[in-house]
């Protein structure tokens, strides 16, 4: 098959992966809780109830960048399944977050701007990363496309552990799991009501859910990069950080943004750099 | 197809309310009834919600406040008045500051008695809200 195929069925696919995978968190969260929880389809109840309801726009050019938010969310992932440049797909990946930043900061009310600003920060910390990740997956197999890697003989995750690591503390962040969730909160009652999110309404909310699909699936295919012997380990990968970080999320309290961008640099730089390092002088 | 009933997002406004309901509506979370279950969220944010539950009786310094909290609730929406002083300003009625219950400032579409109203009348109360949230869509759509 061409590697534009594995493009086009992202497109179709990655939501419906990224809403059961939401589901079954709200399930899993729930039993952890001592609850039973809402049926695994409810993340699709709620984006079909958002796209009935009326939607109120403070500022009109919110629906563009939330779209344009969506459209490079997704194209995102096709880029990389169809063999795009690896590191080309990492600034994507920085672009889509950043229109969800002024698609927020554009309603200029003080909740919905102060979660434009935290994530502005949680960008910074996050991104770095992503560059870095794959630099390095790059330095270790010689090639630079999806198809290449995952063709690639040795598997990157043993020769990437540092990586490997700093990933599951950085997808944290990207899964707005706490104690990282500093931009949005998804419990009432707390100092930011809903962050990014509090001024969008409707369909303008649902596009964030889809967006949100879409970037779960994105990050279940950077997994796939560093446990690339097969699709299914990598997957596997996937869902076992992901039941980690359901259980961080369920025990841990918010952080302040300065210990975030600490720790995330700190494990960046440390793990990640310190793991380029280390291949580079063992090579030597 | 609507998925009103399935996902029903509930705004929680303490009025003034002497805390007994409150304590009811946040039970209604708690793992004995889960309303979750149901897809229920209680979002805390009025624009992302789809029922605005209402506690306690209406005074002077709060009319503006629930009136601006219905008001920047989307369409379609529905209140649900709980409790004995939501309803029509239970033992409070008479005092000085109290205006009444709250279909004194905004429509209310359920009443659900009670003081403390129970958890079970409360879940009750919210799934008339949907068959009025249903209603209500229907007409808009």
């Amino acid at each position: 098959m061409s590697p534009a195929i594995y493009g086009l069925l992202f497109l179709a696919l990655g939501p419906l992966f990224g809403g059961l995978l939401a589901g079954a968190d709200r399930i899993v969260s729930a039993r952890m809780q001592g609850r039973v929880g809402p049926p695994l389809l409810q993340p699709f109840y709620d984006v079909g109830k958002l796209f009935q309801k009326q939607t109120r726009q403070v500022n009109p050019i919110a629906e563009p960048l939330l779209l344009a938010h969506v459209g490079y969310m997704a194209a995102c992932g096709a880029l990389l399944l169809s063999g795009t440049d690896l590191i080309f797909t990492a600034f994507i990946f920085a672009l889509a977050a950043l229109l969800l930043v002024l698609a927020a900061g554009s309603a200029n009310s003080p909740f919905s701007f102060t979660g434009a600003e935290r994530e502005l920060v949680v960008l910074l910390a996050s991104e770095p990363f992503f560059i870095l990740m794959m630099v390095a997956v790059c330095k270790v197999t010689g090639v630079s496309t999806f198809g290449a890697v995952l063709a690639s003989p040795q598997l990157v995750a043993v020769q990437l552990p540092g990586v490997v690591l700093a990933f599951l503390l950085v997808a944290t962040i990207k899964l707005r799991k706490s104690p990282f969730d500093i931009s949005v909160s998804h419990h009432p009652h707390q100092e930011l009501v809903s962050g990014l999110t509090s001024d969008m309404s409707g369909r303008l909310l649902a596009y964030v859910e889809l967006a949100h699909w879409y970037e779960t699936a994105l990050l279940c295919a950077f997994m796939v990069l560093l446990f690339n012997w097969s699709v299914p380990l990598g997957v596997a990968a996937f869902l076992a950080a992901y039941g980690l970080e359901i259980m961080v999320d369920n025990a841990t309290s918010r952080m302040k943004w300065q210990l975030l961008l600490r720790s995330t640099w700190a494990a960046t730089l440390l793990l990640c750099g310190g793991n380029i390092l280390a291949l580079f002088l063992i090579g030597r | 197809m609507s998925f009103f009933g399935r996902s029903p997002w509930i705004l929680h406004y303490d009025g003034s309310s002497c805390n007994g309901c409150d304590i009811e509506v946040l039970a209604c979370l708690t793992p004995l009834y889960d309303v979750e279950r149901f897809g229920v969220i209680n979002t805390g944010n009025p624009k992302h919600a789809d029922i605005l539950l209402v506690t306690g009786s209406v005074n002077e310094r709060n009319i503006e406040i629930v009136q601006n909290l219905y008001r920047q609730m989307p369409e379609p929406k529905v209140v649900v008045a709980v409790g004995a002083c939501a309803c029509s300003g239970g033992i409070f009625a008479r005092a000085y500051n109290i205006q009444g219950g709250i279909d004194r400032v905004i429509p209310v579409d359920v009443y659900v008695p009670g003081c403390a109203a129970r958890p079970e009348s409360i879940i009750d109360g919210v799934v008339g809200g949907i068959a009025a949230l249903e209603e209500k869509r229907k007409k808009t759509a």
